[in-house]
């Protein structure tokens, strides 16, 4: 349970558990809450972040407790929406350090992390450009790789897919498929969802109101249409291959 | 060295002035600036003094001469207010070319045009040989506050994301027909200034998050730059050391 402190409340009893390395996307409507569930995974919003709320958060075995903060924001990654506001340092290298260097790493620990976590989204030679000089989709690409650097056992994208261009958006998939850590990825992109993620969590009015097999969920015209979602025109859920197991 | 086309100021020569550590070049600009304003503006010939030494900075970081002086245009409302000081400065007169203008005034102004181009020249070739990162990081390397470099770089990183913000805004209020004349137009800005405002704070906000979701817990993590040798502070402070040279020869033979 959540409320924001101007007393709209967003949660009312969310439940689940993903097991480790499971790909899981959040889909449902604009508002459902989504963003808010996924801002209590590490601790942002709720009680352990001074705020209201009730209910119990378990990450690999640790509970989400005030003293397990620093841990729990290494185990889960988020990646925002906008990358303009994941990426604040002056440059792709510092930003992508920014992690790993809170963590307590420097020297050539550090470099090596931020290399590695670059060659993992293809971003190695930008390392020293603004973020601002960086196309969109090459700028989500490294909010990816800040998060990495951190070797997070759990990725948490909000919306990876939005404003991508065809092709960025076919990379980031490449990337995201070729990662070892468990996926969360809110999405309005249905397609995405099931082309990345075998299961499905779907949200409205804060509450799960529906967990399964993603292709079930979106072959459902029935709970599809309760919960205001819709396949693109000439989609059929049925016909394509999904995600490689 | 960082460095992409358009980065800030920045113009990529690759000189031996680009490669100096900004930690060098930040002290020997603050040297030189010092050494210009203590000079009494009378002794003429130690301006000139400058202005050579500036002229071989330029020169030897490869600076293309358009550039520094369209840069110059910053200065423009000191001009103004230099041109000013002749006509309503007091005291005793002189005619020039049969105008008559405050002694102390003409003075002035010298004093204000000469030592202000100089010290905007010596800023231009700071900030076109080093880039907006390495500034921040030579300042951090001379022990500024994290919390003004924290300032500074964030101020780097969302100006034209702020600038974008603007001008998305203006295009969406021309795009539905908006014509307010000047005054509603200025009325406008302002309007878009505050919705700014509330845009840039909850940016702020976002990002605050975004920082405390990777472990930010009040303290920055330093930009780490390499320091730098004697040979480069002694290459670097070589036009500062002689500025300093020229002032103090300004202030024995002047006097």
């Amino acid at each position: 349970m959540f409320a924001y402190p101007d007393g709209r409340q967003a949660l009312f009893g969310v439940d689940f558990t993903i097991g480790r390395g499971e790909r899981v996307a959040l889909l449902g409507p604009n508002g459902a809450g989504k963003t808010t569930l996924v801002l209590h995974l590490n601790g942002i919003l709720g009680a352990v972040a001074g705020g209201t709320g009730s209910g119990k958060i378990q990450i690999g075995g640790t509970d989400l407790h005030r003293e397990h903060l620093p841990e729990i924001r290494r185990k889960v990654g988020l990646v925002f929406q906008d990358p303009d506001d994941q990426l604040f340092m002056p440059t792709v290298r510092d930003d992508v350090a920014f992690g790993p260097a809170n963590l307590g790493l420097k020297g050539a620990e550090l470099d090596a992390r931020v290399q590695e976590a670059l060659v993992q989204v293809g971003m190695q030679d930008h390392a020293d450009v603004a973020p601002h000089h960086l196309s969109y989709g090459q700028r989500r690409r490294v909010a990816v790789a800040t998060v990495l650097a951190m070797r997070p056992e759990v990725l948490v994208l909000d919306e990876p897919s939005s404003n991508l261009d065809p092709a960025s958006r076919r990379e980031l998939a490449d990337i995201l498929s070729g990662l070892d850590v468990t996926l969360l990825m809110i999405t309005h992109d249905l397609p995405y969802a099931l082309q990345l993620c075998e299961r499905s969590l779907l949200m409205d009015g804060g509450r799960i109101v529906a967990d399964g097999k993603t292709r079930d969920l979106l072959a459902d015209p029935t709970l599809m249409a309760a919960h205001r979602l819709e396949l693109p025109y000439g989609f059929n859920p049925l016909s394509v291959p999904g995600p490689e197991q | 060295m960082s460095g992409s086309a358009g980065d800030g100021l920045l113009v990529p020569t690759g000189s031996l002035v680009h490669r100096l550590p900004a930690q060098v070049k930040i002290v020997a600009l603050l040297l030189f600036v010092l050494a210009v304003v203590s000079t009494p503006a009378a002794v003429f010939w130690a301006f000139g003094l400058y202005a050579v030494l500036l002229l071989g900075c330029v020169v030897l970081a490869k600076l293309p001469p358009a550039t520094v002086l369209r840069r110059l245009a910053v200065e423009t409302p000191f001009i103004v207010f230099a041109l000013l000081l002749p006509f309503v400065a007091t005291g005793p007169q002189v005619d020039v070319l049969g105008v008559s203008l405050s002694s102390a005034g003409v003075l002035g102004a010298w004093n204000v045009l000469a030592k202000g181009t100089l010290g905007v020249v010596a800023a231009i070739i700071l900030s076109a040989s080093t880039g907006p990162r390495d500034l921040l990081a030579g300042l951090e390397r001379l022990r500024l506050p994290s919390t003004l470099i924290a300032i500074l770089s964030f101020m780097v990183r969302y100006l034209s994301v702020v600038a974008d913000d603007l001008h998305r805004m203006r295009i969406a209020r021309e795009s539905r027909g908006y014509a307010g004349g000047r005054a509603g137009h200025l009325k406008a800005v302002a309007g878009g200034v505050g919705a700014l405002f509330v845009r840039s704070f909850e940016r702020g906000e976002r990002v605050h998050l975004a920082m405390q979701s990777r472990g930010y817990t009040g303290r920055m993590p330093l930009l780490s730059i390499g320091g730098a040798d004697r040979g480069q502070w002694l290459t670097g402070l070589t036009v500062s050391l002689a500025a300093i040279a020229v002032a103090v020869a300004a202030r024995v033979v002047g006097l």
